[in-house]
């Protein structure tokens, strides 16, 4: 019982990291909570979807599909909804973004139907014992996946140029831009991998529930948003440490506690790890003047 | 079907941009018209604003749908003015607000359909149990500031509709509490449209005053100096914690109140009703009227409880609209159509919009 549920949250952890990794990306370069980042989600696990049933492509293709249309999703809404407002409050910025948040899920309403879509299965199913625990196929899949897109995330933000240009952005967009930085253009290539992860983590959720449908973006949006703070928001280590975390006690919690207040159990958390240590496990401590 | 939405959306954001310019022209026309009467000639307007609302129901006689889309209106303006205290008076951004709401309409009808109370313990009950759970929650989280603030009012409002729809016998589960009685007095029963509609408007009204009489407290204007900068009034000798829990008790216990009207009115509560859309209607309401601005978000709720009714033919795209709405009009208007500033007077507004040019260069401005 334990060694499953260890598993289990292990996987829906690892999902919770690669969408968080979106969030507080994005947090970090323009301090913006990007709260439509869940139903980016959404849209990518509906776009692979798409090109499953509607042109039978194989599951690599449908990941590349769902990945590619999301970064241009994410790139149009941070052009059209959040481009006119990088100088106003943020607070304004905020709710731009709940607007998009909005628009996404009716949007995917409308377009696909507000029923839970049926995920077909691509892969053929079996159980693994690696170290006592018990995987499945579709765990390790998870797993391995998310492993191969940390690590290139590393490889992207540490060692190419873009990955620096990206780091100077995030660090002061102003003198960024005075050192010959196309800050504009950084955001939208913030935007364009926070979304292709957050798209890779939806389809990995419908893999692993086979079930897409409009909503499934909110609770997991909300969620991954919990692990970027539980992990210090601004932070990409963070993000993947909060999403385990996060992953891991959501399971146990929902088997040891109660399962019917399993949603519950990250708010619980959020609420805890803000009043007790706000800037995160991993986060940096920032003062505020007037 | 994807292209064709897209067409539709892309369609509806420029319709609506240019609608939000134009009914920005047109409010600003009026609130300088109103601003700048005499005082005497502004009394008069009121007086027959007044008797306007009072002879309203008579008007409608014919009409029960429009009576009663009037009185949905007023429960809405209730809890956008309640909102109001929490978002545009202590600017403090709460995205939960339909969980006071939930608790207001199931602490009514518990106490009535399980226990028997009587109505009217059960309103001020309601009042007192709403304003004592965002007590509860005011005092840990209002420490967090502007987004987080927001996410965990989220989560509250996502917990409560959690606990109403897992609360077994108690909230009876997702099916809700049927057959709550209607409320009486001294033998009088309220169980037509009009005697519900003053109810309704009485409560208004009061919430009105109450909102009125805060703005212009000593209260009131620590508030607005918390929203400015928080550091800063403390610094001038303000307790924010203290002023900002306070008002989020007494916007919550408001949002009760309409809670217990709502549940009594329909006599049937279900956790359907209060769902984060319901949330984000509010605030949806206190944006579009202008932040912290009473007459405006008197008039946003009045629009967005209304315009549902009129978006029948296009209910599927209601949603998706109101997305589209709240970005436009953080690009377009973000201080909402009765800003605070422009009640307070000032230059005369003009007609710049219809001028083509302005149309087509509307980053100017």
């Amino acid at each position: 019982m334990f060694g499953e549920q260890l598993v289990n949250g292990l996987a829906l952890g690892s999902i919770y990291a690669l969408t968080a990794i979106g969030f507080t990306m994005v947090y970090g370069i323009i301090r913006l909570i990007n709260f439509a980042h869940g139903d980016i989600f959404m849209i990518g696990a509906f776009f692979a979807l798409s090109s499953v049933t509607l042109f039978n492509a194989p599951l690599i293709v449908a990941f590349l599909v769902g990945m590619a249309g999301a970064s241009i999703v994410g790139i149009l809404l941070s052009r059209l909804a959040y481009k006119p407002l990088f100088d106003a409050p943020r607070i304004n910025l905020f709710l731009a973004a709940i607007g998009a948040a909005i628009l996404f899920e009716n949007f995917a309403m409308l377009v696909w139907g507000p029923q839970t879509n049926t995920f077909p299965v691509l892969i053929d199913m079996h159980n693994y014992s690696i170290l006592g625990l018990k995987f499945t196929t579709l765990q390790v899949i998870i797993l391995v996946c998310t492993i191969i897109f940390m690590i290139l995330l590393h490889l992207l933000v540490n060692k190419t140029k873009v990955g620096i240009a990206m780091r100077c952005t995030a660090q002061d967009m102003n003198t960024a831009r005075l050192m010959g930085i196309n800050t504009d253009r950084m955001v939208y290539v913030t935007f364009a991998i926070g979304s292709s992860l957050g798209a890779a983590a939806g389809i990995l959720v419908g893999m692993y529930y086979q079930a897409v449908y409009p909503m499934m973006g909110f609770m997991t949006g909300l969620k991954a948003f919990v692990a970027a703070v539980l992990g210090g928001i601004g932070s990409i280590p963070g993000a993947m440490l909060g999403g385990l975390v996060l992953g891991i006690s959501e399971s146990l919690g929902a088997a040891y506690i109660s399962s019917g207040f399993r949603d519950g159990i990250a708010f619980i958390i959020l609420i805890l790890i803000l009043l007790i240590k706000p800037s995160g496990i991993l986060g940096k401590v920032t003062q505020e003047k007037v | 079907m994807f292209f064709k939405v897209l067409l539709n959306l892309t369609i509806a954001a420029l319709v609506l941009y240019i609608v939000v310019k134009f009914l920005s022209m047109l409010f600003d026309q009026v609130t300088f018209w109103v601003t700048s009467l005499e005082e005497k000639k502004r009394r008069y307007l009121l007086g027959g604003f007044g008797i306007f609302l009072i002879a309203l129901p008579w008007l409608t006689a014919g009409n029960p749908y429009l009576l009663r889309t009037i009185l949905i209106v007023g429960i809405y303006i209730i809890l956008a003015l309640s909102l109001n205290l929490i978002i545009g008076f202590a600017g403090q951004l709460s995205i939960g607000h339909a969980a006071f709401y939930a608790i207001g309409a199931y602490t009514t009808a518990l106490l009535t359909v399980s226990l028997g109370l009587n109505f009217w313990l059960a309103f001020i009950l309601s009042f007192v149990v709403a304003g004592l759970f965002g007590f509860l929650l005011g005092v840990p989280i209002l420490r967090l500031k502007g987004d987080y603030l927001a996410i965990a009012t989220i989560g509250f409002g996502e917990i409560v509709r959690l606990a109403l729809i897992n609360g077994g016998d108690i909230t009876r589960g997702p099916a809700g509490i049927p057959g709550i009685p209607s409320p009486s007095i001294f033998g009088f029963v309220f169980n037509d449209n009009i005697s519900w509609y003053y109810f309704i408007y009485l409560m208004v009204v009061i919430t009105v005053i109450i909102s009125y009489n805060l703005l212009n407290s000593r209260l009131g204007r620590g508030l607005i100096a918390i929203r400015d900068d928080e550091i800063a009034a403390e610094a001038m000798g303000v307790k924010p914690s203290y002023l900002k829990i306070l008002v989020f008790t007494l916007g919550a216990a408001l949002a009760g109140i309409a809670g217990s009207i709502f549940a009594s009115y329909i006599h049937y509560v279900n956790p359907d009703s209060y769902t984060y859309l319901e949330s984000v209607t509010m605030l949806m309401m206190v944006v579009l009227g202008g932040i912290g601005s009473i007459p405006g978000v008197i008039v946003g709720a009045a629009i967005l409880a209304i315009l549902p009714e009129m978006l029948r033919t296009v209910e599927l795209y209601r949603f998706a609209i109101y997305g589209l709405l709240l970005i436009i009009m953080m690009i377009a208007r973000p201080e909402g159509m009765i800003s605070m500033t422009s009640l307070r007077g000032g230059k005369k507004p003009s007609w710049q919009f219809l001028k083509l040019g302005k149309l087509l260069k509307p980053s100017e401005d």
